[in-house]
C-alpha cells in the first residue's frame, strides 16, 4: 500500500496540478511565438523566474512548460541551473518532471548535472521501492562518464534489492552503463550472471535484454538458468517473453542436435548411419527411434507453445520462429493458425507476418495451403501488403489449386494499383514455369494482356512472356510475331528491349519480320533509351551473322550510330560487336567463333521467389525483414553434429554467493510493497514455490558422497545429536553455511533418522561442489580466473569434478525417486495459499526432466548447510524439529536473523496446533511462524522464523507447543550466522579497514593443516564459518571478506594474508570486538583443519 | 532497443519527440519523409525503413505516424506492437488520439512515455498499472469499449468463464491474465481481471463452420464503351439475422479513375462522392427488410476515355446488436474470492470487420 500511495500521492500538489492544467492551453497556443528568437529568450527568462520562486505551483507550471519545450525539440538547456535546484523537491509531480529534464540535458551540462547526484544516491536508499527504482533509472540515464563508478555501485546494490521491480531497473541500468563505458563489461557481466539467477518473472526479461546487449556470446551463463527460464516463461511479462524466446532459440541451436534428421532419413540413407555412429547412444538399440530429443529441447518447445495464444503479436511471432528453427518438421505446423490470426491485426503487423510467411511458404507449402483464402488481396490493402500476399499465393500454387489462384489473379490484374497489377503478371509467369500443366494457359492469358490498354500491364506481360518463351521457344513463333506487331505501340523501354531480344534470339523463326524490325529501329535509334539501344545492337549483330545479305548495311549504320553515342556503355558494346562480327585484319581468332558466342543456346531464366534466400536470417528479425544483416544481428548457428554435454544444465552446484540472498526473500515480500505488480507478484510466488519443489533433485543429487568428512566435525555432530533436546552443543559454533531449500532439509531429515551421524558429510561434500564449480559468480577475482568464465575449457573442468559425484549419486537417486510423493509435501511448505494450478502443471513438466537427473531451477545457493537439532523426536513425543540458518535477510525485521525450522511428525498420529509458546529472556524478539494446524504422521513442514540475537551468541530459548504438549527448546547461533554479507569494492574495503584499526583489530597467524592450500579452499572455509561476502581482490595473496552484523549493522572486515605456503595471517576489523575474537577463534579452527 | 520516438502528422510536421537514450537528431526523419513522398497513399509507407545509422519502424494510426528509431537488431513486431500499445494508451487516457489531444496533454504524454519504456525496453504497458502511476487527465471516461466480435463488461474477480462448444473456436488469443493451462485442460477461462476494460480473448471461427454473412449486395454497375455515361444500381438486404436489425450500415467504394462525377439517388441515408479521390460513401443507417435500401443513378465519365477495366469493390460496415454471428455464447460466469454480489451482464454485438464485396 505505502508505495502505491507514495508515488501517487498528489494531494499536496492537487492545487498545483489544477493550476497547471488550466495553463496548458496557454502553453500550446503560445507555441507560435517561439518562432521569434527574442520571444523565445524572454519566455525562458520568465520560466527561470518561475523556477526560482518559492511557490510550488509556479515551479510546477514552469516545469510543465519546459517539458512542452523539450517535446517539441526546442532547446531549453540554459534553464539547467534553475531546474536542477528542484531535484530534491518534495513534490513528486515536480520531481518527475525535473527527472525528465535532467535525463534530456545532463549530457550537455555535465558539471551542473553532478550537483544532482547526491540526491539520487540518497533516494537509492529510500524505503519506497518505486522511489529507489526511479532514482536508479534517472541516475543511470545521466550520461556523464565521471559518475560511472557511482552507477556501478548503485547497480550492484540494486541487483540485490528486495524488490523485484528495483532489480528489474538495475538490469536496465546495466545496458545504460555499458553503452556509456564499455570498459565496465567484465564487472557488468558479473552482475548479469547474478541477476540471471533471479527467480522473479519481472527480472527475467530485463536481464536477458542486458545479456543480449552486453555479452550475447557468453552462452555458458545460460546453462544453469536454462530450465528455470523455460519454466518461468509463461509468467514473464510479454516483452520479456520475446527476448527470452529469441535468446533461447539461439541457445538451443548450439546445444542440441538437429531434430530434422528423421526426415533426412527418407532421402539420404547414409546420413542416418553417419549420425547413428556418434551422436546418441540411445539411438543404437531402438531401431524405430533413430533420434531422441534432449528433454531440455522438448521442455523449451512445450513451454513456449501456450504462448502462441498470446495477445501480443510479437510473442506469437517469436514462438513461431522458435518452432521453425527448433521443432521437428512435423511439429512446425502448430504455429500456422496463430500466424494466420495475426493477419487480422494492424497493417504493420500484417506486413511483418506476411514477410515471414512468405519465407516459410517456400519451404513448407503444406503449412499454409489450407489457409489460402486468408491471403486473398483486398482492394484496400496497401501495395506492400498486396505484393506480399501475391508472393505467398504464388508460393502456395500447385496443380490442385492453380485454377483458383489464377482466377484470383485475373481480378488482381485489373486492379487500379498498377504496381500491383504488374506484380501479378510476374506472379502468373512464376506459376506458369513452376506448374507445367498451366504454362500454355498462362501464356495465352498473358498474350491477351498484350492488348491491354494500360502500358505497364503490357510491358510487364512482354517481359514475362519473353522469359516464358525462353523455356520453350519452338512452338511459339506466333506469339513472337504478335509481339513484333505490337512493337510500335509499346513505349516502355524494358518491354521494347525484351521484344528486340526475342527477335534476335529467335530470328530464324521469324526470318522475314526480324530484319524489318531492325530497319525500323535504325530510323529511331538515337531517340531510344540506352537499354533499347543495347538490344538493337545485339539484334543487328545476330541478324548480321544469320542473314548478312539483308542486314549488312543496316548493321553497319547502327554500329556507326552506336560508335558516337553519348553513353560509353553503348560505345563500348558497339566497338566490341564490330570487332567480333566484322571480319578485318585486326580482328583475331575470335571472329571465327562470333556465331557461337552470340547465338549460343541460353539457359532459361528461373523465375523464383524474392524470398528464396531469406531463410538465411532468423525469422522474425529486423534483418529478415530488410533482407540485409542489421547491426547487432546474432547469427543462428547450425545444429552441432554432436550435442555438447547436456549435464551443464543440471543445477546441482552450490555457490557461495551470499550477497544475493535477498532475491530469495522477494517471494515472501509483503504484499503491500507489490501493490502495482500484484499479478506478477503472485505468479512470482508460484514461481519460487515451484522452484523450491524442483530443488528436490538438486539436493538429492548433491547431498551424498562423504569422501573426506572432517573428523572433528563429525564427532561434534554426533555429540550434539546424542546430547538430546538441548541441541546447543558447543560444537555448533562452528557453523557451516547452509542452503535455502527446505526440500533438501527434508531429505536430510529422512537420512538422519536412519543414520543420525551422517549429516556432517554435507558440509564437506557441498564444499566440494563449491570448489569444483568455483562459482563464476563469486566476485573475487581469483575465482574468476579459475572459472575462466569466457572459455569453455574450465567449465569442462568443473563438470569433470562434478562427474564422479554424479555417479555416486545415481544410486541414491533411485531411492529418492519414490520421493516423488514429496511434491504434495511441498504444498505444506511455508506458503500454502499460493499454490495454483500452474504450479501443478509445472510439476508435471518436471517429471520429464527427471529422466536426465535434471533440476529445474537454479537459485542463489550457498555453501554447505549445517542443520542443528532443535527437538529430538524422542523428547518431543514424536515431534522432531531441526533448524538451520538460511542466510537470507530476514523479512520480518532487518535486525533479525532468519532461521528455518523443519518440523517432522514421527509419531503415529497427527499433531495439531504446532506453535511457539513462551520465550526467555522475555525481551527476546522472535518472529514466530504461523500456527500449523495439523501435521500428518510422517509429514514434515518447513517454517521460517526470525530471531533478534542482538549480535550475541546467547541462545534464544522458547517453547515449542503442540495442542497437548510443550517442549523447551533453544537456538544458539554461531557467531558467523550473526552477520550479513556486505558488498564493497576493494578500495572501500581498504579505507574502512584503516578506520578500524587499533583496538578494533584482531589478528592471528594460522598454520594450515596442509601446505599450499588453494585459495578457493580457504575462501570456502571462511564462507562456511561466517556469512560474509567476498570482496574482489587485486592481490594474489590477499583474500578479503566483508559483512555487517545483523542487528547493529556494524561493519566487519576479514582479511587473510597468505604469507607463505602454510601460514595465513588472519585479521578481523570491527567495532564489535567480542564478536571479532569469537569469529577469529572459529576461523582459526576451520582453517587449521582445511 | 527503442531509441527515440517521433510523432509526425499528416502534413509532415514532427510535433513531438522523445528520446530514451542519447538524443537522435530529428533529421533522421528525412528518410521517413522521402519514403512518404514515394508512397502514393499514406498507408503505403513501408513500416520498416533502413537509414545509414538507424532503422525507422513506424505505425500509422489516426493519421499520425508514430516513428520509432532503432539502432540495432530487434524483432520489428516487438516495436510495432509497442507503438500500437502507445496509441491505445493515449486513446485510453485522452478519449481520442489526435494531434490536438496529444499537444494539450503533452505533460501526461511525456510522463506516460517515460513510464512505458526504460532504456528502450518496455517497462509498464498495462493500462491499470499506468493509471496508478499517472492519473488520466479526466476521470470521466466512457464505459463503452467496443471489441470486434463481442463485448464483455466484467467488473469481477477470479472469474472462471465457461464457454460452450469449444470446437467453434478455431483459434483464440488471450489477455495475459487468463490461465492458459486451465483453458487447455478444461476449456474454462479462469482469470483475475485487471481493473478497467480489457480484451479478454479474441477468437477465430474455423472455416468449417461457415458463418453466413448477414448482409447481401445486389449490384448492377455498367460502363458502356464510347458513352460518357455509366449506370449505377446498388441494393442492400439482410440475410439470416434472426430478427435482429442490421444497423450503422456504411458502404464505401473507390470508383474507377475515369468517373468524373456521380449523380445518385439513395432510397435512404445520405451519400457523398469526392470527385478528386473518387471515393463514394453511402451512410445507410438501418436496413429495413421490408423496404430494402438502394442507391441508383448515373455516373458521368471522362469523354472519349475508354471503359474502366475494373469494377469497383464495396467495403461494407455494419453492426448487429444482441447477436454474435459466430454463435459464441457465454455459458456461465462464476466469481470467487469476493464477498459482494456482482452485477453480471453480457452484451453481444456483431460488427463487420474488413468486409469487402467484389463486383
Amino acid at each position: 500500500m505505502s508505495s502505491g500511495v507514495g508515488y501517487n500521492d498528489q494531494t499536496g500538489a492537487e492545487t498545483a496540478v489544477e493550476a497547471g492544467q488550466e495553463t496548458t492551453p496557454t502553453t500550446s497556443s503560445s507555441g507560435a511565438a517561439f518562432g521569434l528568437f527574442s520571444a523565445d529568450f524572454k519566455k525562458n527568462e520568465d520560466l527561470k523566474e518561475m523556477l526560482e520562486s518559492n511557490k510550488e505551483s509556479l515551479k510546477l507550471e514552469a516545469m510543465k512548460r519546459v517539458v512542452g519545450l523539450i517535446s517539441k525539440g526546442k532547446n531549453a538547456s540554459e534553464l539547467f541551473p534553475a531546474v536542477v535546484k528542484n531535484v530534491a523537491s518534495k513534490n513528486i509531480e515536480l520531481k518527475k518532471l525535473v527527472y525528465v529534464y535532467l535525463v534530456r540535458y545532463a549530457e550537455e551540462q555535465q558539471d551542473l548535472a553532478l550537483l544532482s547526484i547526491s540526491t539520487f544516491q540518497r533516494a537509492l536508499k529510500d524505503p519506497n521501492q518505486f522511489i529507489r527504482a526511479s532514482a536508479l533509472r534517472v541516475l543511470s540515464s545521466i550520461r556523464v562518464p565521471i559518475i560511472v563508478p557511482i552507477m556501478m555501485l548503485a547497480i550492484k546494490e540494486a541487483a540485490t534489492d528486495l524488490s523485484p521491480y528495483v532489480r528489474k531497473t538495475s538490469a536496465h541500468a546495466i545496458q545504460k552503463l555499458y553503452s556509456l563505458d564499455p570498459d565496465q563489461k567484465e564487472q557488468l557481466i558479473e552482475v548479469i550472471e547474478k541477476l540471471l539467477k533471479d527467480k522473479s518473472t519481472l527480472v527475467a526479461g530485463s536481464v536477458v535484454v542486458a545479456f543480449e546487449e552486453v555479452c550475447p556470446d557468453r552462452i555458458d551463463l545460460i546453462h544453469k538458468n536454462y530450465r528455470k527460464l523455460c519454466n518461468l516463461l509463461v509468467d514473464v511479462e510479454e516483452w520479456g517473453q520475446v527476448v527470452i524466446i529469441s535468446m533461447l532459440t539461439r541457445y538451443a541451436r548450439t546445444q542440441f542436435t538437429s531434430p530434422w534428421k528423421e526426415d533426412a532419413v527418407f532421402d539420404e540413407n547414409n546420413e542416418k548411419t553417419f549420425y547413428d555412429s556418434d551422436s546418441e547412444e540411445k539411438k543404437g538399440p531402438t531401431e524405430a527411434k533413430p533420434y531422441m530429443m534432449d528433454p531440455d529441447h522438448r521442455l523449451l518447445l512445450r513451454n513456449t507453445k501456450p504462448l502462441l495464444q498470446s495477445r501480443n503479436t510479437a510473442v506469437v511471432m517469436s514462438v513461431a520462429q522458435l518452432y521453425w528453427h527448433l521443432a521437428p518438421k512435423h511439429e512446425v505446423s502448430v504455429v500456422t493458425k496463430s500466424l494466420v490470426r495475426l493477419l487480422r491485426s494492424h497493417r504493420e503487423v500484417q506486413y511483418i507476418v506476411l514477410q515471414n510467411i512468405a519465407t516459410m511458404s517456400i519451404q513448407r507449402k503444406g503449412m499454409f495451403e489450407p489457409y489460402m483464402k486468408s491471403f486473398y488481396v483486398r482492394s484496400t490493402d496497401p501495395t506492400h501488403i498486396k505484393t506480399l500476399k501475391l508472393e505467398i499465393l504464388t508460393n502456395l500454387a500447385n496443380e490442385a489449386n492453380i485454377s483458383t489462384i489464377l482466377r484470383e489473379f485475373q481480378t488482381y490484374v485489373k486492379s487500379q494499383d498498377k504496381a500491383f497489377a504488374a506484380a501479378t503478371i510476374q506472379a502468373i509467369g512464376r506459376c506458369a514455369t513452376n506448374i507445367s500443366e498451366v504454362t500454355d494457359t498462362c501464356l495465352n492469358g498473358l498474350v491477351l494482356l498484350l492488348s491491354n490498354r494500360d502500358e505497364t500491364v503490357v510491358a510487364e506481360s512482354v517481359v514475362v512472356i519473353k522469359k516464358l518463351l525462353q523455356t520453350q521457344p519452338t512452338q511459339h513463333s506466333e506469339i513472337i510475331k504478335h509481339m513484333a506487331k505490337l512493337f510500335d505501340n509499346i513505349t516502355v523501354p524494358m518491354a521494347r528491349a525484351s521484344i528486340l531480344w526475342l527477335m534476335g534470339e529467335y530470328c530464324d523463326r521469324v526470318p522475314k519480320i526480324a530484319p524489318d524490325v531492325l530497319r525500323k529501329m535504325a530510323k529511331i535509334f538515337t531517340t531510344e533509351e540506352d537499354i533499347v539501344k543495347l538490344q538493337t545492337v545485339n539484334l543487328a549483330a545476330k541478324l548480321y551473322l544469320t542473314n548478312s545479305k539483308q542486314t549488312k548495311l543496316l548493321t553497319q549504320y547502327i554500329l556507326n550510330l552506336g560508335k558516337y553515342d553519348q553513353n560509353y556503355d553503348i560505345r563500348d558494346r558497339t566497338r566490341f560487336i564490330r570487332q567480333l562480327i566484322v571480319p578485318s585484319e585486326k580482328s583475331g581468332a575470335l571472329n571465327k567463333y562470333a556465331r557461337r558466342i552470340l547465338l549460343a543456346p541460353k539457359p532459361a531464366p528461373v523465375l523464383e521467389s524474392a524470398f528464396k534466400d531469406r531463410d538465411r536470417f532468423q525469422l522474425g528479425t529486423l534483418s529478415h525483414s530488410l533482407n540485409v544483416k542489421a547491426s547487432g544481428y546474432q547469427e543462428l548457428s547450425d545444429w552441432p553434429a554432436v550435442a555438447p554435454d547436456p549435464s551443464v544444465r543440471n543445477v546441482e552446484v552450490i555457490e557461495p554467493v551470499k550477497e544475493w540472498a535477498p532475491s530469495l526473500g522477494k517471494a515472501k515480500q509483503p504484499k503491500s510493497d507489490a501493490k502495482f505488480y500484484s499479478d506478477d507478484e503472485e505468479k512470482e510466488e508460484e514461481g519460487s514455490e515451484r522452484s523450491t519443489s524442483s530443488e528436490d533433485d538438486s539436493s538429492s543429487s548433491s547431498s551424498s558422497n562423504s569422501d573426506s568428512g572432517s573428523e572433528e566435525e563429525s564427532s561434534e555432530e554426533s555429540e550434539k545429536t546424542s546430547s538430546g533436546s538441548g541441541g546447543s552443543s558447543s560444537g555448533s559454533e562452528k557453523s557451516s553455511s547452509d542452503a535455502e531449500s527446505e526440500q533438501r532439509q527434508k531429505k536430510k531429515t529422512k537420512k538422519r533418522t536412519r543414520k543420525p551421524a551422517a549429516s556432517d558429510s554435507d558440509s564437506d561434500e557441498n564444499g566440494n561442489a563449491d570448489q569444483a564449480s568455483s562459482s563464476a559468480t563469486e566476485s573475487s577475482s581469483e575465482s574468476e580466473s579459475d572459472s575462466g568464465s569466457d572459455s569453455p575449457a574450465p567449465q569442462k573442468k568443473a563438470e569433470a569434478n562434478t562427474q564422479p559425484k554424479m555417479a555416486v549419486k545415481s544410486k541414491k537417486e533411485v531411492s529418492l525417486l519414490d520421493l516423488d510423493d514429496f511434491s504434495p509435501v511441498v504444498t505444506n511448505a511455508p506458503k500454502p495459499s499460493v499454490i495454483s494450478s500452474s504450479l501443478l502443471s509445472d510439476l508435471e513438466g518436471l517429471s520429464l526432466s527427471n529422466v536426465s537427473s535434471a533440476v529445474q531451477v537454479t537459485s542463489p545457493s550457498f555453501g554447505p548447510v549445517k542443520t542443528y537439532e532443535l527437538l529430538h523426536h524422542m523428547t518431543g513425543k514424536g515431534l522432531a524439529a531441526k533448524y538451520h540458518f538460511p542466510r537470507q535477510p530476514c523479512l520480518y525485521q532487518p535486525s533479525m536473523v532468519s532461521v528455518q525450522v523443519i518440523l517432522t511428525n514421527n509419531s503415529d498420529h497427527a499433531l495439531e496446533e504446532i506453535h511457539i509458546g513462551e520465550r526467555s529472556p522475555a525481551s527476546l524478539n522472535v518472529h514466530c511462524f504461523n500456527t500449523i494446524e495439523r501435521l500428518e504422521p510422517g509429514a514434515s513442514v518447513t517454517v521460517s522464523m526470525g530471531v533478534d540475537f542482538s549480535d550475541s551468541t546467547q541462545a534464544a530459548n522458547f517453547q515449542l507447543c503442540t495442542k497437548e504438549d510443550q517442549f523447551g527448546v533453544s537456538i544458539q547461533p554461531a557467531v558467523g550466522e550473526l552477520l550479513m554479507p556486505f558488498t564493497m569494492t576493494e578500495a572501500d574495503f581498504s579505507r574502512e579497514q584503516r578506520n578500524l584499526q587499533g583496538m578494533n583489530e584482531t589478528s592471528a597467524t594460522v598454520t594450515m593443516a596442509t601446505a599450499n592450500t588453494p585459495r578457493q579452499a580457504i575462501s570456502k572455509q571462511v564462507l562456511s564459518v561466517a556469512n560474509v561476502g567476498a570482496v574482489s581482490s587485486s592481490q594474489d595473496n590477499m583474500l578479503r571478506f566483508s559483512g555487517r552484523t545483523v542487528s547493529s549493522k556494524a561493519l566487519l572486515l576479514v582479511s587473510l594474508d597468505l604469507k607463505d605456503s602454510s601460514a595465513v595471517l588472519l585479521t578481523i576489523n570491527t567495532e564489535k570486538t567480542v564478536m571479532a575474537s569469537m569469529l577469529l577463534r572459529d576461523l582459526t579452527r576451520a582453517l587449521a583443519q582445511a | 532497443m527503442i531509441h527515440s520516438l517521433f510523432l509526425i502528422n499528416a502534413s509532415g510536421d514532427i510535433f513531438l519527440e522523445k528520446h530514451w537514450k542519447s538524443v537522435v537528431s530529428r533529421s533522421v526523419c528525412d528518410y521517413f519523409f522521402e519514403a512518404q513522398e514515394r508512397a502514393s497513399e499514406p498507408e503505403n509507407v513501408p513500416p520498416v525503413i533502413p537509414t545509414p545509422h538507424h532503422y525507422l519502424i513506424s505505425v500509422l494510426r489516426h493519421r499520425i505516424y508514430f516513428v520509432a528509431v532503432i539502432q540495432s537488431e530487434v524483432p520489428p513486431l516487438f516495436v510495432i506492437e509497442f507503438l500500437h500499445r502507445v496509441v491505445d494508451t493515449f486513446q485510453d487516457y485522452f478519449g481520442v488520439c489526435t494531434e490536438a489531444a496529444i499537444k494539450d496533454n503533452v505533460v501526461v504524454v511525456y510522463e506516460l512515455l517515460e513510464e512505458m519504456l526504460d532504456n528502450g525496453f518496455p517497462l509498464a504497458t498495462e493500462s491499470n498499472i499506468l493509471k496508478e502511476l499517472i492519473k488520466p487527465p479526466t476521470i470521466l471516461r466512457t464505459m463503452v469499449n467496443t471489441i470486434t466480435g463481442l463485448l464483455m463488461l466484467l467488473p469481477l474477480r477470479h472469474s472462471p468463464l465457461r464457454t460452450r462448444n469449444p470446437r467453434l473456436l478455431d483459434d483464440v488469443s488471450f489477455h495475459p491474465c487468463v490461465r492458459f493451462k486451465r483453458w487447455e485442460a478444461e476449456r474454462i477461462l479462469s482469470f483475475i481481471p485487471p481493473d478497467g476494460n480489457f480484451r479478454l480473448l479474441s477468437y477465430h471461427v474455423s472455416s468449417q463452420n461457415l458463418v453466413a454473412i448477414p448482409v447481401y449486395v445486389k449490384h448492377n454497375i455498367t460502363f458502356r464503351e464510347g458513352s460518357s455515361q455509366g449506370r449505377f444500381d446498388l441494393t442492400l438486404g439482410p440475410k439470416q439475422t434472426m430478427g435482429k436489425v442490421v444497423e450503422s450500415v456504411l458502404v464505401s467504394s473507390q470508383l474507377p479513375r475515369g468517373v468524373l462525377n456521380a449523380n445518385l439517388n439513395p432510397s435512404q441515408g445520405t451519400y457523398t462522392f469526392d470527385p478528386v479521390t473518387k471515393l463514394l460513401s453511402w451512410d445507410v443507417g438501418k436496413i429495413n427488410p421490408q423496404k430494402l435500401p438502394s442507391l441508383k443513378g448515373t455516373m458521368s465519365l471522362q469523354a472519349g476515355a475508354s471503359k474502366p477495366d475494373e469494377n469497383p469493390t464495396f467495403n461494407i460496415q455494419f453492426k448487429i446488436q444482441q447477436m454474435a454471428i459466430s454463435g459464441l455464447k457465454v455459458n456461465r460466469l462464476d466469481m470467487y474470492g469476493e464477498k459482494y454480489k456482482p452485477f453480471k451482464g453480457i452484451k453481444y454485438m456483431t460488427k463487420a470487420g474488413k468486409f469487402q464485396v467484389r463486383t
